[in-house]
């Protein structure tokens, strides 16, 4: 039988999560304010997972208008073209710049997938008080946190395409509807990231006394 | 230095409770259990920090404000700098993205480099005045919101993007991008956050320095 390992909380200990410091708190229920820098204090972060999942469903809401509708409109005398984030990846695919691509694909449209996918395996462990392979979850959330913001690429190439490109009556270009849906995705991410309490993935190691992996 | 380096924490990602070791410059002390890094040892983390952040506050300026790319085509010239990009996007009717954009470029890389300007010169004396932790905290804020790297693969991919089209030349502005990316990276590693956070004067007047 191992130990539960000493946590804060086990020990009635909470650590300020604005300024680090360990504190006892004031009653269990009611912890009361960090008393170096005035934040309430918290065991862990409130409604972390109901905060965490309406995130997540929000930006998967989110997710396909930013994919299927139109990102870029460009106006030429001969034609009017709408495209896609995947529409870009493809253009870049078959003008030989193959690596760009990548870049593209990667940051705007796996990114976020994943994201998605992952935090939603976090919230799902974490509910069902899984103890296994706590340190890959961890390890996965540190990465998801630090990845995030590089699905805002898209975002940014629209803006400077668009500021550059105008040549009228020759050629304009003109932001798409599918924008502010993908900086929705990228910002609810960042937030429901934010929300997790990763604390909640050790938590049950301390209560069933581990199961030694 | 004194650090209080021998405090006991809890672990902010797995609430371990723990011993922190004494860490030298360039180590590292991390948390047994779930490998997150509790300190690392810096050379003098507060007048580097400040050098660094006042040639970052240069190196915005001048992104912001010099122009970033210049185009040619069909006798025609265009030009753009970062606002003059956010500009174009709310003239276009993008306005909740134009917003975001000069939010995320110009309004929270200023906010972490102007906070951590007022936090380090408060920190060098301590105890430091209660509204160091307040500018701290912003300083964070700003730096999780600051997405300037992101932006600079943005030119680069939209530079391509346009060079089947017209000349594209960089400019000024474009050239400033780079050594801001570099500047607010190594203003987070050079920066000390415990340490900071231990010359502030607590809520009831309180300073660990002052039993020492
Ligand atoms: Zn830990």
């Amino acid at each position: 039988m191992t130990r539960p390992p000493p946590t804060a909380a086990l020990a009635g200990f909470v650590s300020c999560g604005t300024c680090g410091l360990l504190c006892r708190p004031a009653e269990a229920g009611k912890p009361g304010e960090c008393p170096r820098c005035g934040e309430p204090l918290a065991f862990r972060l409130p409604e972390s997972i109901e905060r965490t999942w309406a995130y997540v469903v929000a930006a998967a809401v989110c997710y396909l208008p930013a994919n299927l509708l139109p990102v870029m409109t460009t106006t030429t005398i001969k034609a009017t073209t709408e495209s896609t984030i995947l529409s870009g990846v493809i253009h870049f695919y078959t003008t030989g710049s193959w690596f760009l691509a990548l870049i593209v694909l990667v940051a705007s449209v796996i990114i976020p997938l994943g994201k998605l996918g992952a935090l939603a395996y976090l919230l799902v462990t974490v509910m069902r008080r899984s103890t296994g392979r706590p340190l890959e979850r961890a390890r996965l959330f540190r990465m998801l946190k630090a990845i995030g913001r590089w699905s805002m690429l898209d975002v940014f190439v629209v803006m400077f395409v668009v500021a550059l490109v105008r040549f009228e009556p020759f050629m304009s270009v003109v932001p798409g509807p599918g924008v502010p849906f993908f900086a929705a995705v990228v910002i609810l991410t960042i937030l429901a990231a934010d929300a997790f309490d990763p604390r909640l993935i050790w938590d049950p190691a301390g209560k069933t006394g581990g199961t030694g992996g | 230095m004194a650090t209080g380096s021998t405090d006991i924490v809890a672990c902010p990602d797995c609430d371990l409770l723990q011993r922190v070791p004494s860490v030298r410059a360039g180590e590292t002390a991390r948390c047994p259990r779930c490998g997150r890094a509790l300190a690392t040892g810096k050379t003098d983390p507060f007048d580097r920090t400040l050098a660094l952040a006042l040639a970052a506050l240069v190196a915005l300026v001048l992104a912001n404000t010099e122009i970033l790319m210049e185009l040619s085509a069909r006798g025609r010239e265009s030009s753009t700098t970062i606002l003059g990009g956010a500009r174009e996007m709310w003239r276009q009717g993008e306005r909740v993205s134009a917003v975001l954009v000069c939010f995320f470029t110009t309004a929270a890389p200023a906010a972490y480099i102007g906070c951590m300007i007022a936090l380090l010169l408060a920190v060098r004396r301590p105890p430091a005045p209660r509204w160091a932790g307040t500018v701290l905290r912003w300083a964070e804020t700003g730096n999780l919101w600051s997405m300037v790297e992101v932006m600079m693969l943005g030119i680069l991919v939209s530079l391509v993007k346009i060079a089947s089209l017209a000349d594209v030349r960089p400019g000024i502005g474009f050239f400033a991008v780079g050594p801001l990316v570099f500047l607010l990276a190594a203003m987070s590693t050079s920066f000390d956050p415990r340490e900071a956070w231990s010359r502030v004067r607590w809520e009831n007047g309180y300073w660990p320095g002052s039993d020492r």
